[in-house]
């Protein structure tokens, strides 16, 4: 049985519609990722998961009963969800303990056993040590754990992330990708994650939403998304692309599938010229210009691979390696 | 895993909300709680404005008899002229001053900003009083110097006088324009005028074209305050302008209040004053919001102060000389007649006493219960006041009702009334049968709170915008209502704020007299009136102890909200 069913949501705010037909059936256990540029609705979409906004249209259910529909809406504080918001919201009057504790102490539990759980959640995510300190003395990172912690340590039926890494330093925000997912694989919680970041979509996720313009895209898991995109607009956004038309047709070509030598291949050869290139230390990015074509292509090379700038190269292109896109 | 304490999501789908929304109760209490403090004051004077004073009928009786005579109508043009004056000479002490405390290396500079809070606190009465010490004619202690130097037969100086009223209004209010002009010219960076400079500009001429242009805006915004102000004086147009035999529109007013009350009259007096006050304030919001001309943006880039060489002791020593005006002579006879047997026989040892403390603390007839009641009303209103800001701004900021911006602007709305005008209309809406609430203390601390419900509404709603919404939604998706957000988040956020908004209604209210003196009772006298008594009694030395004893207590408050939302908390937020 699915845990959450969003059927044909849809939020409009006046005349513009911010998310449009979105339907999303996600397994117990799930982590789903709603990815796409700015603007494209996912935090619409997330706040009406929460409940904090209802759906102009559609439904949205739990564990098989609706909690959210165009006539009215189940509260925030009865869908037994958490939610980490972008700015944290950790609250600055409650020390760490507190704040991961509020959740349980709103639920009524003993107070030893909220104890005996903040303390365990806070050993977690590596915060033991800081447990009466106020979140005005702790780092960013520190404050994006006491977060996960508030949200984790309640247990809930769902857990939603708005775009909880986008304050964070570039090293801290990929330790804490993989922080996410590891939390993810120990609590095994249902989780529906907003980010506009691909390869973060891609560390966490079993399966990735791609959005844009208030609708969805292609709804897959990271590798098939990124082999197999079925838009233009895909492809363009997860890892960088050629668009090549033939036959009236546009195919995706990725510029590591492109060979690239002195000599003639066996198969598939193009003739072409290296127009420009950069060295990003891990590989090569060079432009390359089939003969006779005015758009070069880019192809990815190892660093071992030098060619110079006006040389003539030889590319080779695997047919299978084209992926046909809606323009 | 779930927790079993949670409250089980329901069976059915989603409930809809029928029958009673507790949003409709918050809705209807709020309304009529603003319908009863703000609208129903100010239609009741219109209405007053219109009706037979005998007959209740419609007539325009009332504004025959409030402009049919010379010397009503004469009044009129005094407060204009009143207004026009001493904004004028008000921009004059302050816009050098704000200049050099704020973009110069003048010295002093902190003693000065403290000097002019001085100013700021100091009720436009006991300014009266104190320069009625220092130039009434003969007597007054300017003259007496003036005399004993000269050895001539008199002194030139007479408070009782039109230019004597202007210097006090404009010695009193010239903070107003100081406030503007500062928080104006702290966001000119320097680089704009370092460009100047580099040009060829040197400071004076740089100061004149660029830095003077770019908070003009401000300064005509201070300005119109200040004349505003001026026109809605009551206290020292009445000390003053009374016994030089000339009338404003507010000692006008006070007059139709006598035996016998005629208060349609007076309502239909006040409309020009309330016309007035409305234009002008459209007129100045539009001007200090108009983007592009005031380079108000926010990094100001560094700023480093302009170097005077000499001139920062001539700026220093005019400073010094609005100061004396303003604080150091009145201050100083001040406490010479509250320590005098009589102020009169000057400072001398067999002068000396503090029976005047004593009696007025505890032996005069209604001095004590004055004090008492100006601290109780001046709580009570800036507590209810504050309530009803903080409700407002947070159903307005969060959308929780519709139409709650025009709760925000209900609660702005009596900025622009005047003092007297809004006491009234308390008294055309509360004193006649069936509520009947004249003489009592219910209509001084209602009258309070509405008049100054703009200054909380204000600051709650900056110290509301400040809370991020997901700090609330945090609590909710956690299981807590929004009740629970209130009590455990919001409040205890927002208690230094509220704090501040508070103290900044309470101290004016402990002091208000411009619309105490038109409601208040034999019961329920307040400081601000008995100061007024006894200047009509010409008891100078009650006067000045109690005065003092007025400004002593404001102290440790000024000192609460410095801890509590910072230092020049009082000169930055009370202009809104
Ligand atoms: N309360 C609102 N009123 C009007 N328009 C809104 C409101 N909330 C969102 N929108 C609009 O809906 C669209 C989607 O907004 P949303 O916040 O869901 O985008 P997002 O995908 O989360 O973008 P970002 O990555 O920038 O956070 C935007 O164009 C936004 O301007
Ligand atoms: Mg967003």
């Amino acid at each position: 049985m699915s845990k959450l069913i969003l059927r044909n949501i849809a939020r409009s705010f006046g005349d513009f519609q911010a998310v449009n037909d979105f339907s999303l059936e996600m397994k117990p256990g799930e982590f789903v990722s709603l990815l796409g540029p700015s603007g494209c609705g996912k935090t619409t979409t997330l706040r009406m998961i929460a409940g904090f906004m209802p759906p102009s249209a559609g439904t949205i259910e739990m564990d098989g009963q609706v909690i959210s529909s165009a006539a009215g809406v189940v509260p925030p504080e009865r869908r037994r969800m958490s939610m980490i918001f972008q700015s944290y919201a950790i609250w600055p009057n409650m020390t760490v303990g507190e704040n991961v504790g509020f959740g349980l102490e709103v639920r009524k539990l003993p107070r030893a056993e909220i104890g005996r759980r903040v303390d365990r959640i806070l050993e977690v995510v590596q915060m033991g040590a800081l447990k009466g300190r106020y979140p005005a003395e702790l780092s960013g990172g520190q404050q994006q754990r006491v977060a996960l912690a508030r949200a984790i340590v309640v247990e809930p039926e769902v857990l939603l992330l708005d775009e909880p890494l986008s304050n964070l330093d570039a090293n801290l925000r990929e330790e804490m990708r993989f922080e996410i997912r590891r939390l993810h694989d120990e609590f095994k919680i249902t989780t529906v994650y907003v980010t506009h970041d691909q390869s973060e979509a891609m560390v966490t996720s079993d399966r990735i939403v791609v959005m844009n313009k208030g609708r969805i895209e292609q709804i897959d898991p990271p590798h098939v998304l990124y082999g197999k995109p079925r838009s233009r607009f895909v492809a363009g956004f997860i890892g960088r692309t050629n668009f090549v038309e033939r036959g009236g047709a546009t195919y995706s070509l990725r510029p590591q599938s492109i060979g690239l030598s002195v000599a003639e291949p066996a198969a598939n050869g193009i003739e072409a010229e290296i127009v420009d290139r950069a060295y990003l230390g891990e590989h090569w990015d060079y432009q390359v210009k089939p003969l006779g074509e005015a758009k070069p292509l880019r192809v990815s090379a190892g660093p071992n691979a030098i060619f110079e700038l006006s040389q003539r190269v030889w590319l080779e292109i695997d047919p299978a390696a084209m992926v046909r896109v809606e323009a | 895993m779930t927790v079993s304490a949670l409250p089980a999501a329901p069976t059915t789908a989603v409930q809809r909300s029928r029958g009673f929304d507790p949003t409709w109760l918050l809705w209807i209490v709020i309304i009529a709680v603003l319908l009863f403090l703000v609208v129903s004051p100010f239609v009741h004077l219109l209405i007053t404005s219109f009706k037979s004073e005998r007959t209740g009928a419609f007539t325009f009786a009332n504004y025959a008899a409030a402009y049919g005579r010379e010397r009503y109508v004469q009044a009129l043009f005094n407060s204009l002229q009143l207004g026009t004056c001493a904004a004028l000479l008000a921009g004059l002490f302050a816009v050098p001053l704000a200049w050099a405390v704020s973009r110069t290396d003048m010295p002093g500079r902190g003693l000065v900003r403290t000097l002019v809070l001085a100013t700021f606190v100091t009720p436009p009465y006991t300014g009266a009083v104190a320069w009625i010490l220092l130039a009434g004619p003969n007597a007054g202690w300017l003259n007496r110097i003036f005399v004993a130097l000269t050895g001539a037969e008199s002194g030139p100086f007479n408070i009782y006088s039109f230019p004597g009223l202007v210097l006090v209004v404009a010695l009193y209010s010239y903070p107003y324009i100081f406030i503007f002009t500062t928080a104006a010219l702290e966001l000119v960076s320097s680089e704009m005028e370092d460009a100047a400079n580099i040009l060829g500009a040197g400071t004076w001429r740089t100061m004149r074209r660029v830095t003077l242009p770019l908070a003009l805006p401000a300064i005509l915004g201070g300005l119109i305050i200040c004349f505003l102000e001026a026109i809605a004086l009551f206290a020292s147009p009445a000390m003053i302008a009374i016994p030089a035999r000339f009338n404003v529109v507010t000692t006008q007013l006070f007059q139709f209040f006598g035996n016998p009350v005629r208060v349609e009259v007076a309502a239909a007096y006040a409309m020009p004053l309330l016309v007035v006050t409305i234009l002008l304030v459209v007129v100045q919001r539009l001007m200090t919001r108009r983007k592009g001309f005031v380079a108000l943006t926010g990094k100001g880039g560094d700023r480093r102060p302009i170097a005077l060489g000499r001139g920062r002791w001539v700026a220093f020593g005019y400073a010094m000389l609005i100061a004396t005006m303003s604080v150091f002579l009145p201050y100083l006879f001040l406490l010479q007649a509250a320590f005098a047997k009589a102020w009169g026989k000057g400072f001398s040892l067999e002068n000396l006493t503090i029976r005047n403390f004593h009696f007025v603390l505890f032996e005069h007839a209604t001095a004590p219960s004055a004090v008492a009641h100006s601290f109780l009303y001046g709580a009570a209103s800036a507590t209810v006041a504050t309530v009803i800001a903080i409700s407002v701004a947070y159903i307005v900021n969060r959308r929780l009702i519709r139409f709650a911006d025009g709760l925000g602007f209900l609660c702005v709305a009596p900025f622009v009334i005047p003092g007297v005008v809004l006491a009234i209309g308390f008294y055309s809406a509360y004193a006649p049968p069936p509520i009947a609430l004249y003489g009592t203390a219910w209509i001084m601390i209602l009258a309070f709170t509405t008049r100054f419900l703009p200054i909380g509404y204000v600051n709650a709603n900056a110290a509301i915008r400040s809370l991020n919404p997901e700090m609330e939604e945090a609590v909710r998706v956690l299981g807590g209502s929004r009740m629970t957000a209130l009590r455990r988040v919001v409040t205890p956020l927002l208690k230094r704020s509220l704090l501040g908004a508070w103290l900044l209604m309470f101290i004016p209210a402990t002091r208000e007299l411009s619309s105490a003196i038109f409601l208040y009772g034999p019961k329920t006298k307040v400081v601000a009136v008995m100061i007024f008594d006894m200047s009509d009694e010409g008891n100078f030395e009650y006067l000045a102890a109690l005065a003092l004893i007025l400004q002593l207590l404001t102290l440790p408050l000024l000192w609460i909200g410095q801890r509590a939302i910072g230092r020049d908390f009082m000169l930055r937020r009370t202009a809104t």
